[in-house]
């Protein structure tokens, strides 16, 4: 128990081979793994949307049959929005919250490490379900009661259910260890208005997920009920109203979308401010509105609903809410716009997808603020604009402020910098692809052809534009090999990036790329808002890199994939039965009883 | 989850946190305030799905409020012996310590045991998990409610565990205060489901 004061490098955490990354309890491991995993997930829910635009390139086409097409467009939202969105932020969050603090590391290193694991036990264990008798396919929101075993027979709907309550707990996790993190974690001086909006936004998030996630916990334990032991909570013989499932899923899925944005939205706001060269205009506007559309998200959960006909009053109500979301999102990008506004602006990648990011998402913002309106809605539900819409926010939106933070902090992360030739044109490649892809949605939308549909008749005039769409995403595929490409070559030819290759004003500048295992060699104090960027608070910054006597760090331990593991065959053993179940809550209760009783200084 | 997890680091922690608080301490409170929220979308749907069933049986027929009044009574007074140990432990009583634990578990157990007995008896008068929609929100709510309470009991042995082996000093008073903050919670819970379901019907 007593502290056995390690050396400087604890040992382990400078090793490299496969067992110090099963075992590894440093955040910045941790964030590579996240970011790795999700971005493998990101290329398979693209190959799936892939072969989605294959099969609508031309009227009454024949590639998929209609039900793995309804596989594809469930599995492709399902692990767009929780194996590749939320995991990257995740990266994000992982790797540069403890430095924006200066931090040594998350508040609970191994209760991190076994969020990971968990997500990606549940990740494999959701696209298992290809090769078991097929992947749900009842769309990302699984409507009841499509979802009951009588119109869903099969595993697939139960690989969704519990696929998704093993990444609940891996985003549960992660949700508390940040908020503590970013509470009680942060260096001396950093009070909470002077923390950057990326760490602010990961705190709303953090919020977001620990209160949004348990509703939908609740509403698949009904299903799983439901479709395993056969309770009534959404059979309507039984009186069951199906509607209570959509409740539940948007008073969860609202919060979600903003779960899956304002990260983005914190990266946009580290990055413009960079390579503009002025401080962020408006820190606490920009503050304010983030936490503003992180209460307001849960007041506007019925406007996916408008057309299950739940009366005026219900109906203006939502609309009202959801209006009223714009002012703070729309805040938020004049306050973006500002920053740039007579600043020296610099357009290195990083720079260029955070302006695509602006463009890209006040697009989507505004067909957003159209469906605001319920006679609008009613017109555009279900059709492709929503699918426009949607993209815009989340591929044009999230995907490109998440990239945008690979640009900006690869740096960081590797010490190289990546190449800007091939990046821009990965900037540009993408910008092109997505809206020649998203953009025709809108007019194929408002002429009524329905989403979720694996064909259409021709003569309808849809064909031009599918085809449209159809080349714009295999005009993706290209940018995104360039991108890969980029981030090969970079990471092992890059030019050496050193401490802050881009004059950045946050604390992870101020230390070595990568940075140490200890991150700061001695706690930093910090002097002001953007402490790089100021004479007396830049030198305390740097201070921060000398060692002053032997600095503890946590042991490596591989509790918690055993533990994740455990749980992940213990909840898989509602599908898989009692041989899997009950391994699995023995490997859990060893895995928990040894984490908790591991000495860990 | 972690019980006694990172207890070593607890007096150390402490003092190097920008707010004060302890960062443990701190995390359980973030877990309550989601445990809320699952247990909010469970009472609501207890709620919402009152007096829609058609055929029984119904609350007032089942519900045997004089019986679950003393097993709450019972998990009630188990909040008392849970402040009891954790005042113990804080002032090093060791004997205290293990007896208020032990008091407390076995409490936890009693309640236990009430509910399957009640479940035991409602199943026999044909209130079913895949009955009517007051027999699903029923069981399912307070099945949950079930679960953490056992959760809570095997955490106090294990607690009472570590006492017995002089592993529970004060310094780690923590321990038994976060136990105590779930065990506190879990007791707030029954309260409302009690009122929600049992009194007002």
């Amino acid at each position: 128990m007593a502290t056995a004061a390690a050396a400087v490098h604890a040992p382990a955490q400078t090793e490299s081979g496969l067992w110090s990354w099963v075992t590894t309890v440093d955040h910045k491991r941790i964030g590579v793994l996240y970011g790795t995993t999700a971005f493998l997930f990101f290329l398979i829910g693209g190959l799936e949307a892939l072969v989605m635009r294959l099969q609508l390139v031309r009227p009454d086409n024949t590639l998929v049959s209609p039900d793995f097409f309804n596989q594809l467009f469930t599995m492709h939202g399902t692990t767009m929005i929780f194996l590749a969105v939320m995991p990257l932020s995740a990266s994000f969050f992982n790797f540069i919250i403890p430095l924006m603090i200066g931090a040594r590391d998350v508040a609970f290193p191994r209760l991190n490490a076994f969020s990971y694991w968990v997500f990606l036990c549940g990740a494999v264990f959701l696209n298992l379900s290809f090769f078991l008798g097929g992947a749900p396919n009842v769309g990302w929101f699984a409507y009841s009661n499509l979802t009951s075993s009588q119109y869903s027979p099969g595993h697939g709907v139960d690989f969704w259910a519990v696929g998704l309550q093993i990444l609940g707990i891996a985003s549960l996790a992660a949700g508390f260890n940040f908020i503590v993190t970013i509470i009680n974690l942060r260096a001396p001086g950093m009070r909470l208005m002077r923390m950057p909006v990326f760490v602010w936004m990961t705190l709303v998030t953090s919020f977001l997920i620990i209160l949004a996630f348990p509703v939908i916990t609740v509403a698949l334990v009904f299903l799983l009920f439901d479709r395993l032991t056969g309770t009534n909570f959404f059979v309507p013989t039984a009186g069951a109203d199906p509607l209570l499932w959509q409740h539940l899923f948007w008073l969860f899925g609202h919060p979600e979308v903003y779960i899956l944005i304002l990260p983005a939205m914190g990266i946009v706001s580290e990055v413009l401010p960079t390579f503009s060269r002025k401080p962020l205009f408006g820190y606490p506007v920009v503050v304010y509105s983030g936490i503003f559309i992180g209460f307001m998200g849960w007041g506007v959960w019925s406007h996916h609903m408008f057309s299950v006909g739940l009366g005026p009053f219900a109906d203006s109500f939502f609309a009202l809410t959801t209006m009223l979301i714009a002012i703070p999102t729309g805040v938020k990008i004049f306050n973006w716009i500002a920053t740039i506004w007579g600043g020296r602006v610099e357009l290195k990648t990083a720079m260029l997808f955070s302006l695509g990011f602006i463009a890209m998402f006040t697009m989507g913002g505004l067909s957003g603020f159209m469906h605001a309106s319920p006679p609008a809605d009613l017109q555009q539900t279900d059709t492709y604009f929503v699918v426009a819409h949607i993209h815009y926010v989340l591929f044009g939106g999230a995907i490109m402020g998440i990239f945008s933070g690979i640009y900006y902090w690869f740096p960081k992360i590797t010490g190289r910098l990546m190449d800007e030739r091939l990046g821009k044109l990965h900037f540009w490649g993408m910008l092109i692809a997505l809206n020649v892809t998203f953009f025709p949605m809108h007019f194929v939308g408002l002429l009524g052809m329905p989403r979720r549909v694996y064909t259409y008749a021709p003569n309808m005039g849809f064909d031009g534009m599918n085809l449209l769409s159809t080349i714009g995403a295999l005009m993706l595929v290209p940018a995104l090999l360039v991108f890969m490409w980029n981030l090969w070559s970079s990471a092992r030819r890059g030019k050496p990036a050193g401490n802050d290759p881009w004059g950045g004003a946050t604390l992870e500048w101020a230390i070595p790329s990568p940075p140490p295992p200890y991150n700061f060699g001695s706690v930093p104090r910090v002097g002001s808002l953007d402490p790089l960027w100021h004479k007396e608070s830049r030198e305390a910054a740097l201070a921060s890199n000398q060692v002053h006597g032997p600095i503890h760090m946590p042991p490596p331990s591989y509790w918690p994939a055993v533990s994740a593991l455990g749980m992940s065959l213990l909840m898989s053993g509602m599908i898989f039965g009692w041989w899997f179940g009950i391994p699995g809550l023995v490997l859990t209760l060893v895995g928990l009883y040894s984490w908790a009783f591991e000495p860990c200084t | 989850m972690s019980s006694a997890s990172l207890a070593h680091a607890g007096a150390r922690e402490a003092h190097a946190t920008t707010t004060g608080l302890n960062s443990r301490k701190m995390l359980f409170w973030a877990f309550l305030g989601s445990e809320c929220m699952f247990f909010g979308s469970l009472i609501s749907t207890y709620l919402v799905y009152r007096g829609r069933d058609s055929s029984g049986p119904h609350p007032h027929e089942v519900l045997n409020i004089p019986f679950t009044s003393v097993s709450a009574f019972v998990l009630l007074m188990s909040s008392l012996t849970m402040v009891l140990a954790l005042a113990a432990v804080q002032r090093g009583n060791l004997r205290g310590t293990r007896i208020w634990l032990a008091a407390t578990a076995l409490l936890g157990m009693m309640f236990i045991a009430g509910q399957c007995y009640e479940f035991t008896e409602f199943f026999y008068e044909g209130l079913k998990l895949q009955g009517n929609l007051f027999g699903c929100t029923f069981f399912v709510l307070t099945g949950f409610h079930g679960t953490h309470v056992t959760v809570g009991v095997i955490w106090l042995w294990t607690l009472f565990a570590m006492a017995m082996r002089n592993r529970l000093p004060q310094e780690r008073a923590l321990d038994v205060e976060i136990a105590g903050l779930y065990w506190h919670f879990v007791d707030v819970v029954w309260i409302a489901i009690f009122t929600l379901i049992y009194l007002i019907q």
